[in-house]
């Protein structure tokens, strides 16, 4: 529902503010339905009742976004992908984080795949408050041996609740996996101009999601789509190959701008499904293995901007995934979430009278990075937050935003005199600038800090605490 | 008989096969130049025929696929980015060797047509030593830092587009350099290098008029980009300036499109000719706002092509700033080696903001700049890099 307006969708709704969904109005649940915090079910009436089926039809038409969302897995760790409903993040949010799968072939010896698996399934790195995880495992069959790939799918069910992904272009060998792992509702890669009867017969057999590969080739893939669909193959995703850097990678990724393109704005029904990359090629080339974990960086981040919706790596070295977690975090911010928080004393921990205050702005990153390492390193303070306008500390202090008599303002303002019997703030690093400033205006001492948060609890062990 | 290989090349790949009879090659060794392009199809014919994909069983009969026509989704835009010319020749009354045109896009995406232009790489040059640098950077440039020319002269070494010399020194607050002292060092980066130049101020409201127009004299004719001017100076003087030499001026604003605007429309007011705007929105680093960055250069060009004439000028992004970020340069165990992390958190850095839009990528790390450089010939086509077969991702 690219771009839908509340109004629009308002329409197609029963109009009797019956408050059976939870809003107080139509009008309300139209704006939720948008924004996805209600279901077009949650209207009761017109679920129920048969004059309003025109319209539900509609609705539901309305609302299907024009990328399939396509579900991979069970349980808590099942992956969604797809379900897109913009070219631009600004134009409203992108919805589902980019699924990260590992590969993992099955030609490795036994414990050693079980090491790997393990591996995969309990990564996690904290970043601004959040836990980035990895998503997946792709059970790659590379020994060409049915029964031995089999072996590696049961060694990756046992070792791990994470969703799978089953490779291989043989029917034989994805029927084999399929089998062991149909529980776990496994992603098929894939079907292929040359396979796509038999692997179309065990996806809907299956029911499970399916891969549709045609490298290089879009009006193929389309074809490809269109016989999927033919044979009751409903969950799809698609796959247009991935090149080390190269004029070929370049057409892949405008390849990949041409899917969502032709999805969002031609309203394209084959190319309505979740796109995938298999930035792991880059370890085709024979590169010694920093190179290559680097190009696979690089691949998988300009696929992850140009519209990929799953990416298949094979490093798992931190120094690589570290910039692509965190770029899929940056990319699926929503925009709509102020980029400020509000300007006011915070408490973090259990401050009491004595406890140390720390001085940041309302730069909501800013913000959250400092709370977060001084959660992280377990101080107990007061953290005043300056309205610079929603600027970081730097851009801040360039740009005259914060000063001393904003400070003297953001202390009268909070009350933070009652709260503290000392008179000590502790600034950043970067604001050291205006410390003498802050001094002559407000009374206060200051002390000043560590030029990255990450140095607080540090800092407040060594200094804080000697002067206390 | 003389053999003009490129013209059997040519034939080999308009028939489908040659046999040449009666030829006898007497040479040592036999090198034949083609664009690699132009080969291919040949060596693919050449190849053992789809092998390592599945064979499909004899007995099945596979059903045709049904017909799609399939036509590349273009758009019509009403706009146009205005087409930015840095440096100049002899001819035009400069010294550098050639221009560099950016900016001058017709259409959103490369693939729809409208693209003449790469965006390009300036490394970032500073007036005094850098001590401070992460260890990653002090390793690369730590050499080259007390003299700023030989500093330019080895960016250059290692494919700067341009350079961009940072007057930083000057401001009071680092060491009050003497503007006529900023203006010799301008001099000395200017016949050191034979490409177009940046030129940055001091980033104090109260000096930078002032040292714009000294340098901008200095640097007559040569075409320079000054950077930058912002809502908080006095910008009239930096476009005399730029008017009166012969320069660009950058516009530079903290990440608000309604401050683009308003400043680019102050600039143009004062006279500066639309062919020498360009614009920064700062940029945030990766894991630190970047996608704020991200989504306003894309903000920008979308609106640019609708029209919006106030924003329709190519985009500089200081992608340096991503050293800022502490992912870049700590030294944390469980983040892995610093030392190929750092450039990674520079390169995709980079990527994004050129993905996102932007014509200029201000950076410092050279093997990140190579990497960028990398994907930008990957987009243009100028770089046909090592072939691989897809499907054998399965068989690695």
């Amino acid at each position: 529902m690219a771009k839908v307006s509340p109004l629009e969708i308002y329409k197609h709704l029963p109009g009797l503010n019956c408050k059976e969904c939870g809003e107080d109005s139509c009008m309300a649940f139209a704006s939720a339905l948008i924004e996805r915090k209600k279901k077009y079910e949650d209207c009761a009436p017109l679920v129920r009742e048969e004059k309003y089926k025109k319209k539900l039809d509609k609705l539901v038409e309305l609302v299907t976004p024009p990328v399939k969302e396509v579900v991979i897995g069970t349980g808590e760790r099942a992956c969604v992908i797809g379900g897109e409903e913009v070219m631009y993040r600004h134009e409203l949010t992108f919805f589902n984080p980019t699924a990260l799968f590992i590969d993992v072939s099955d030609d490795l010896p036994a414990d050693e795949l079980a090491e790997r698996v393990a591996k995969i399934n309990k990564f996690a790195i904290e970043r601004v408050g959040q836990k980035l995880r990895l998503d997946g495992i792709a059970v790659r069959a590379k020994s060409g041996d049915p029964a031995r790939f089999g072996e590696a799918v049961v060694t990756a069910v046992e070792n791990s609740d994470l969703p799978l992904m089953l490779c291989s272009f043989d029917p034989e060998h994805l029927e084999v996996g399929l089998e062991i792992a149909i529980e776990r509702r496994p992603l098929i890669y894939a079907a292929t101009k040359e396979n796509v009867d038999a692997v179309a017969e065990l996806a809907v057999k299956h029911n499970a999601p399916v891969v549709a590969s045609s490298p290089g080739d879009i009006q193929g893939l389309l074809e490809l789509v269109a016989k999927l669909r033919s044979k009751g193959v409903e969950d799809i995703v698609l796959d247009v190959g991935t090149y080390p850097l190269g004029a070929k990678f370049g057409s892949s990724l405008e390849n990949m701008v041409m899917l969502r393109r032709l999805a969002i704005e031609k309203g394209e029904k084959l190319a309505g499904y979740p796109i995938m990359g298999v930035p792991l090629v880059a370890w085709l080339n024979g590169d010694e293995p920093a190179k290559a974990a680097m190009q696979e960086c690089i691949i998988a981040s300009t696929q992850l901007l140009r519209y990929a919706d799953l990416l298949v790596l094979h490093s798992m070295d931190m120094f690589s995934l570290l910039p692509l977690l965190t770029l899929r975090q940056n990319i699926y911010t929503d925009p709509r979430v102020p980029i400020q928080v509000d300007a006011k004393l915070y408490e973090i921990g259990k401050p009491d009278e004595n406890s140390p205050v720390l001085l940041t702005t309302n730069f909501a990153l800013t913000y959250y990075t400092v709370a977060s390492d001084i959660e992280a390193g377990k101080v107990d303070c007061y953290l005043l937050v300056v309205n610079t306008e929603g600027l970081a500390v730097e851009p801040a202090m360039a740009g005259a935003k914060l000063t001393g008599s904003l400070v003297k303002e953001a202390i009268e303002e909070s009350g933070v005199e009652n709260k503290v019997k000392h008179r000590k703030l502790i600034i950043p690093g970067m604001a050291a600038r205006i410390s003498g400033e802050i001094e002559d205006l407000t009374g206060w001492e200051v002390i000043v800090g560590p030029i990255d948060s990450s140095r607080i609890p540090a800092f407040i062990e060594q200094k804080w605490k000697s002067e206390a | 008989m003389k053999l003009n290989l490129e013209d059997i090349i040519k034939s080999l790949v308009d028939v489908e096969s040659i046999e040449l009879e009666n030829v006898e090659l007497d040479v040592e060794e036999l090198v034949i130049q083609a664009k690699q392009a132009m080969l291919m199809p040949i060596l693919q014919q050449l190849q053992p025929q789809a092998a390592a994909t599945l064979e499909a069983k004899p007995e099945q009969k596979l059903e045709a696929l049904p017909e799609i026509t399939f036509e590349k989704p273009v758009k019509e835009y009403r706009g146009q980015v205005e087409e930015i010319t840095l440096g100049a020749t002899r001819s035009e009354g400069g010294s550098r060797s050639k221009v560099i045109k950016i900016g001058g896009q017709r259409t959103l995406y490369h693939f729809e047509g409208g693209w003449v232009n790469k965006p390009v790489v300036s490394f970032d040059v500073f007036d005094i030593p850098q001590p401070q640098f992460p260890k990653a950077l002090r390793e690369a440039w730590g050499d080259f830092w007390d003299s700023p020319a030989e500093w330019a002269r080895e960016a250059v070494k290692r494919g700067a587009d341009l350079v961009t010399i940072h007057l930083v020194s000057t401001d009071p607050k680092v060491k009050d350099t003497p503007i006529s002292e900023a203006a010799k060092t301008v001099e000395e980066v200017l016949q050191a290098v034979d490409v177009p130049i940046v030129i940055g101020g001091s980033g104090n409201p109260e000096k930078d008029p002032a040292l714009f127009e000294k340098v901008a004299a200095v640097a007559e004719n040569e075409r320079c980009l000054l950077a930058s001017a912002n809502l908080d100076l006095d910008h009239k003087r930096i476009v005399d300036a730029a008017v009166k030499y012969n320069h660009n001026v950058l516009s530079w604003v903290s990440l608000d499109i309604n401050d683009q605007k308003t400043l680019n429309k102050l600039l143009l007011e004062e006279g500066l000719p639309r062919e020498r705007l360009v614009q920064d929105p700062t940029t945030a680093a990766l894991g630190y706002g970047l996608e704020y960055t991200y989504t306003m250069i894309e903000r920008i060009k979308i609106n640019a092509l609708k029209g919006e004439k106030e924003l329709a000028f190519p985009v500089s992004c200081g992608v340096t700033n991503a050293w800022a970020a502490r992912e870049a340069w700590m030294n944390v165990a469980e983040w892995g080696p610093r030392e190929y992390r750092g450039p990674l958190w520079e390169t995709v850095n980079a990527l994004a903001v050129m993905i996102a839009g932007a014509d200029i990528m201000m950076m410092l790390h050279p093997s990140a700049v190579q990497a960028i450089k990398a994907i930008i010939d990957s987009i243009f086509g100028d770089y046909q890099g090592v072939e691989i077969k897809y499907e054998n991702w399965l068989k690695v």
